[in-house]
């Protein structure tokens, strides 16, 4: 059962990650991004990562929602009524992909990986809270600065008087 | 469910992700595909935690900054974007090659 629902969770998290760059709008682009999340948040649920597939759920709702306001800003092909390749080198960058995928796979099934060392924890969220509020702080420190830098910085580029001020 | 189906499924995403990154002229669609591949990162990493060492938190810790990653990338690619937007009406790659040679 826990195998069917992985493969066709994998399956449609890739065919939607792809359904991305096939798609001719851009915001039909996020809401296909937004399935490939999903999925894989629900994938981190099958292998009892239930904070964590949540917290992806959750934050990639989100996300492509904030996405999709900037995607309409942005977009090439405004429902489709300018049909347009949103591509350049297509076929080398299919190539390159297509390689590094068969080198990632041949070295996936010839890697002999390390045994399982421990079980997982009755509760994975509680282990999660307690490492990082405890030896892991440091992580969850350098996340909060990373994230306080990012609203100063991204606030900062994004006001009209930019970078260099009102006269530059 | 193994280790490596899982892995299989984190390449499988990166790859589509990096063509992705490759390939897009608009600069908010190539962050499309940046985000893919750090959806693939997420899924490797959690099923690392989960066959090789459960026992350990790490790879749960892994996981959460590489959420984190994937938030601060889009927000700061969007400041960016804007920014480059306003100062030279440039939204594709191929038009900003300022940092170039």
């Amino acid at each position: 059962m826990e195998d069917a629902a992985f493969w066709v969770l994998a399956v449609l998290a890739v065919a939607a990650g792809a359904a991305v760059f096939v798609v001719d709008s851009m915001a039909r682009a996020t809401f296909a991004l937004l399935a490939s999340f999903l999925c894989v948040g629900a994938e981190l649920l099958l292998i009892d990562l239930h904070y964590l597939g949540v917290l992806v759920v959750l934050m990639m709702i989100m996300e492509m929602l904030v996405m999709a306001v900037f995607m309409v800003m942005y977009m090439m092909n405004p429902a489709g009524l300018m049909p347009m390749t949103m591509m350049h080198n297509a076929r080398g960058a299919a190539g390159i992909s297509v390689a590094l995928f068969a080198a990632l796979a041949a070295g996936i099934f010839a890697v002999p990986w390390p045994e399982r060392a421990g079980r997982p924890p009755r509760d994975p969220t509680f282990a999660l809270g307690e490492s990082i509020m405890g030896p892991k702080m440091l992580v969850m420190m350098v996340i909060g600065i990373a994230i306080l830098a990012t609203m100063i910085a991204a606030v900062v580029l994004a006001t009209h008087r930019g970078r260099y001020g009102d006269d530059a | 469910m193994t280790l490596e189906t899982f892995l299989l499924l984190a390449a499988a995403l990166f790859c589509v992700g990096l063509f992705g990154a490759l390939s897009q002229q608009s600069v908010v669609m190539l962050m499309m595909g940046l985000e893919l591949m750090i959806n693939g990162v997420v899924v490797a990493a959690a099923g690392f935690w989960f066959w090789v060492s459960p026992g350990l938190p790490d790879g749960q810790v892994l996981v959460l900054v590489a959420i984190t990653v994937m938030a601060l990338e889009m927000a700061m690619g969007f400041a960016v974007v804007t920014a480059l937007f306003r100062a030279r009406d440039v939204d594709m790659t191929d038009d900003a090659g300022d940092l170039k040679g």
